[in-house]
């Protein structure tokens, strides 16, 4: 399997699938006594899928060698959107 | 014996080059993946999505217990096989493109095929996580939970569908014994597209399968 893909990229993926897992156990049922802890581990799991997506855009769409510009709005789109997602959550 | 061009004569002489040979502004200064209007499609249908994700919770913030109790309803490992479906399908389309820029056409072809049959699995599972909701008599009027989930997941399997179509051109593409001009433009906009239809998910899954 690594003939055929580029290391970087299988890394990458390992790690984006890992991070899902992650953020699974976070935010999956947990019996519901704590609410509170099921926030946290959401609003952390809802971080992680921001950072994830940041990922994908850096290496799985090549925006790492790509114009400053076209990284800059693809950035600025994760981090503003992120935190408005995840101080709504965390409002709601 | 010939002279060299007037240019060089011109050059060697000490003359700057045109002063409209200018070095690109540092901020545009970088390879654009594809074509540049695609990515303003790309940015519009990401905005879009977003206004999806903050009208969502909107909701939710007007009826907690509504979107708690129906996000029971769910069952949350659909969500999290389409994550990793998803995310296997674009590692497969990245390593395409690179395979179409090393020559490789034959391998980033197979890469494609397995990239489209992640799309049909993709749907599948959607179409049965759909079936055994309306089994269980839940669908989009149900409540405002469920008439974001289908909405919303509705509107993200419509782009996983021409994403697949797209996914076919690029095979067809990558078959081809002679290239197309300008393939790789096509290619790198076709791949940015499905790699878009990815992250769209990667917003989905926890907020409508972990977030209420």
């Amino acid at each position: 399997m690594s003939g055929v893909f580029d290391r970087r990229l299988l890394v990458v993926w390992a790690a984006l699938v890992g991070a899902t897992a992650i953020s699974f156990a976070l935010g999956a049922d947990h019996g519901g006594d704590s609410p509170g802890a099921d926030t946290v581990g959401v609003s952390v799991g809802l971080a992680i899928a921001f950072a994830k997506i940041w990922v994908i855009g850096m290496e799985f769409m090549e925006l790492r060698p790509a114009p400053m510009v076209l990284r800059g709005v693809f950035s600025l789109w994760c981090l503003a959107i992120g935190g408005t997602v995840i101080t709504m959550f965390v409002m709601g | 014996m010939t002279s060299p061009p007037i240019t060089d004569q011109v050059l060697a002489a000490g003359a700057r080059p045109a002063a409209d040979a200018k070095e690109p502004h540092r901020l545009l200064r970088g390879k654009v993946p594809g074509e540049a209007g695609v990515w303003i499609f790309i940015f519009g249908d990401m905005v879009v999505f977003a206004v999806f994700f903050i009208v969502f919770l909107a909701g939710r913030m007007d009826h907690a217990a509504m979107f708690a109790e129906s996000r029971t309803e769910l069952t949350q490992a659909f969500g999290a096989i389409n994550m990793a479906v998803l995310l296997t399908s674009s590692l497969f389309v990245a390593q395409g493109v690179r395979c179409m820029h090393d020559g490789r056409r034959e391998t980033a072809r197979r890469l494609f095929t397995l990239a489209a049959l992640c799309a049909v699995a993709f749907l599948s599972i959607k179409g049965v996580e759909y079936g055994l909701k309306l089994h269980h008599g839940i669908n989009p009027g149900t409540n405002d939970f469920f008439m974001y989930f289908f909405v919303f997941t509705g509107i993200h399997a419509v782009h996983v569908v021409i994403g697949l179509a797209v996914l076919l051109v690029l095979r067809h593409m990558a078959g081809r014994t002679e290239p197309y001009r300008h393939e790789f433009r096509t290619i790198e906009s076709g791949a940015t597209f499905w790699h878009m239809v990815d992250l769209l998910w990667v917003v989905l899954f926890p907020l409508l399968y972990l977030a209420s």
